[in-house]
């Protein structure tokens, strides 16, 4: 059965689409290195790494973004 | 500024490994946090984030047309403000397509009735969703799937449309340019245009890897690609007052930017020349 | 009661300001634009609580009717013509998204030639969009049946817009005494509305038209072809509601002389009351003709129709419409729908006057069938 009006009502629930399964490049985040200046929080698409530097590959899709715009070359991306 | 540390606009959603749209997004909400209604225009961000039965909205969200965003918000605006919710911010999220070509006339309208509403054209330079046809925001010289290049063409003919300068001459309080790869000045113009009342426009620049032709790693140096060049440039117009909030301090060569993508590969030195002194006679007369 | 004299478009300006909507995004074009005037004159003046939105076109009319109505309050617009074919696109969304928005349409004959005057080509032209649909034969009527379509298309059952549709000039412009209902009563009859199934709310978040799918697209369509067969019973119980309160009863079609004649007439609107002065002049000839007038065209009252003509040996319908190389609307789904002996007439197209004459002949025609639709009215060097 479809909702009135194909309406959701389950705020944010694209969460049950793991995108993590689109990666070949895995990003890895070496906090002893990371200088905590939230580039990569701030230009994830997916918005997938939390303000502990956590990175959740249930949806990272590998763009390698967080890479590239690390200062400080605290991620690198590696092969799955 | 105070920013939420909550995403407003969830993973999961299908947008392309890469895309600039949903960093302004994400970017935006955590500015205008959870008491806000969204409105989006159909293009990408309508399609890649309502894929039914799910949503990667946090917040109420409604999705109509292509053309009619701007009309949709007035709606709700007005709807909102008869229920005596006026501390609910109204923000709009189109396309350039639906924004510069075929929704001009609802924003206009909607612009010169003065609703409190937000409206931020998320501009890729193409009709992306559709799979990169040309738009009135696409710049001189890309290729598109309708404007490519060939013997005959060097791709698009036509310099981009001005539309934050046809915003302003609507006269409405807040007009600004910005860039996802400059994410505190975009937030910054975010929140002013969230406390101004009336309308306010912001044409916010984001580079698309599957139209643009590039890394999807590349996102945000392409957009500070065009920053640095002079290629788009930073300003807002408060109340009239036009500024400049982003100077680079070494303006780069265009090429720098263009020989970056492949939907400029094609140009001859000549034709990024003319480029380059379009950008020059800008840029000078802003003095950056 | 008191009545007053007003227009049809004067009478649906009352209604709305008794139903009070919200939010009344409208654009003016004739013969629909007294209505804006009205209602733009009431929220002027303090008699209608509602944000009045000046907008820019019919498209962002309906545009802003449906996001006002998605955040759960009541609106209104009114339209005619190529206001209503500019809308198209969205008036086929909000039926989909399921929103009660009820609108006026003051029926116009579509461009081109350009025309200003009456035929019914433009609603029936959104007849394939889910939205309800009522042809009113007077002011009153239009009246009433603002304030039904309301009940009927916020009842949780149904959740699909109404078109209110009268005649342009012949109804929008003319004036008759109408009794315009006290608030008390309207409001007995009209409760507030509260959306459950979507409303754009910052304490529930939801998302309001979606990207479907093979998988769930035609389940929603499904689900609004099963709603407006639904609001049949919702009408009908809005319709007995109605006259208890109000005095007056409405039904799906109005039988006129139709129970025993053998020659029927099926038509919509304001025609229908010269249809009736042809049939009482008529049977006074000793002739057993009568008049069935479908006042619900949607959801399609198929029963009823059948009901009110199985009788007849033969039946004339007449369309202010045409399909083009198939004839008229209202016909051809008669003849879809029911083993009747019906045949079509397309009259007063871009407001073609209909004499006495011509439906006396659309009669005989009847009566002596040569064609299976024909076009009534014409000049005659052009027959
Ligand atoms: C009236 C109408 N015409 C055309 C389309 C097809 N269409 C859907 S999205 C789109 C392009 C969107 O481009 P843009 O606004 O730039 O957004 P983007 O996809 O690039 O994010 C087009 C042409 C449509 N949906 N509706
Ligand atoms: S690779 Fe891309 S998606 Fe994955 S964490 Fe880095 S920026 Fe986010
Ligand atoms: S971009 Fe690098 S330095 Fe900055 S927060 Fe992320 S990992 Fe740390
Ligand atoms: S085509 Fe471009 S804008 Fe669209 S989802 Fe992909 S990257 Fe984002
Ligand atoms: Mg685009």
């Amino acid at each position: 059965m479809v909702s009135v009006g194909a309406a959701v009502k389950e705020p944010g629930s694209t969460r049950k689409n793991k995108t993590g399964s689109w990666r070949t490049f895995k990003p890895i985040l070496d906090k002893e290195k990371c200088i905590e200046c939230e580039n990569c929080i701030m230009f994830c698409p997916e918005g997938c790494i939390n303000k502990d530097y956590d990175i959740d590959y249930d949806y990272c899709k590998g763009c390698g973004i967080c890479e590239e715009e690390c200062p400080v070359k605290a991620i690198k991306m590696e092969r799955e | 500024m105070e920013i939420s540390d909550k995403e407003f606009f969830a993973p999961g959603h299908r947008a392309c490994a890469g895309c600039g749209a949903t960093i302004g997004v994400r970017l935006a909400l955590k500015v205008l946090g959870e008491n806000t209604v969204a409105i989006s225009a159909t293009g990408c961000l309508e399609v890649i984030s309502t894929p039914y039965p799910e949503t990667a909205w946090e917040i109420p969200w409604m999705h109509v047309a292509f053309e009619n965003a701007a009309a949709v918000a007035s709606g709700v605006e007005a709807a909102l403000k008869s229920q005596g919710k006026t501390d609910t911010t109204v923000v709009v999220f189109g396309g350039d397509g639906g924004t510069a070509d075929i929704g001009l006339q609802a924003l206009s309208g909607a612009m010169e009735r003065g609703h409190n509403l937000i409206y931020i054209c998320y501009d890729n330079e193409a009709y992306m969703n559709t799979g990169i046809q040309r738009s009135g925001a696409t710049p001189y010289g890309a290729s598109t799937t309708t404007s490519p290049h060939g013997k005959e063409s060097f791709g698009e003919d036509k310099p981009k449309k001005n539309m934050p300068m046809i915003m302003a001459a609507h006269g409405v309080p807040y007009v600004a340019t910005a860039s996802i790869s400059y994410p505190e000045d975009f937030m910054k113009k975010v929140k002013k245009a969230a406390e101004v009342e009336g309308p306010a426009y912001i044409h916010l620049q984001q580079p698309c890897t599957t139209g643009w032709g590039y890394n999807p790693a590349k996102t945000i140096e392409l957009g500070r690609l065009a920053v640095e060049t002079g290629s788009w440039i930073l300003y807002e117009i408060e109340e009239g007052e036009f500024k400049v909030t982003y100077r680079p301090i070494q303006r780069r060569a265009v090429n720098e930017y263009l020989n970056a993508q492949k939907r400029f590969k094609h140009l001859t030195d000549l034709e990024k020349e003319r480029i380059q002194s379009h950008v020059d006679a800008i840029c000078i007369e802003l003095k950056i | 009661m008191v009545l007053k004299v007003m227009s049809a478009n004067q009478a649906i300006a009352e209604a709305v300001r008794l139903a009070n909507p919200n939010v009344i995004p409208v654009y003016p074009i004739t013969p629909q634009t007294t209505i804006s005037e009205y209602l733009a004159k009431f929220v002027a003046d303090g008699d209608i609580k509602a944000e009045y939105i000046r907008v820019e076109s019919e498209h962002s009319a309906i545009s802003a009717c449906l996001g006002a109505s998605g955040t759960g309050v009541r609106v209104f617009t009114a339209t005619s013509s190529q206001g209503l074919a500019l809308m198209h696109e969205i008036i086929f969304a909000a039926a989909g998204l399921r929103a009660p928005i009820v609108m006026a349409d003051a029926n116009r004959a579509l461009s081109a030639p350009l025309s200003i005057w009456n035929d019914q080509q433009d609603s029936i032209s959104e007849r394939d969009s889910g939205w309800m649909q009522i042809y009113a034969e007077n002011g009153q009527e239009a009246l009433d049946s603002i304030l039904i379509s309301y009940r009927v298309s916020e009842d949780k059952k149904v959740l699909l817009p109404s078109m209110v549709c009268i005649d342009g000039f012949i109804l929008t412009h003319t004036v008759e005494p109408v009794d315009v209902p006290g608030k008390e009563d309207v409001d007995k009859f009209l409760p507030l509305y509260k959306p459950e199934h979507a409303y754009l709310d910052p304490k529930r978040p939801m998302s309001i038209g979606t990207f479907t799918d093979p998988n769930y697209y035609m389940e929603a369509r499904h689900d609004m072809e099963v709603a407006l067969e639904g609001a049949k019973e919702v009408i009908a119980k809005a319709n007995t509601e109605f006259a208890e309160i109000f005095g007056r009863k409405y039904d799906f079609v109005e039988k006129y002389k139709s129970d025993d004649a053998d020659i029927i007439l099926v038509a919509m609107g304001s025609i229908c009351s010269s249809i009736k002065d042809v049939v009482d002049e008529l049977r006074d000839k000793g002739e057993k003709i009568g008049l069935v007038r479908v006042r619900v065209f949607r959801p399609f009252p198929t029963d009823e129709i059948y009901e009110a003509i199985k009788g007849a040996s033969k039946i004339g319908v007449l369309d202010k419409n045409v399909s083009f190389s198939i004839g008229g609307v209202l016909h051809n789904e008669i003849k879809a729908k029911m083993d009747v002996d019906a045949y079509g007439f397309i009259v007063g197209l871009g407001g073609r006057d209909i004499k006495p004459e011509h439906i006396k002949e659309i009669i005989e025609k009847t009566k002596n069938p040569t064609k299976h639709s024909q076009w009534i009215g014409l000049n005659k060097e052009d027959l």
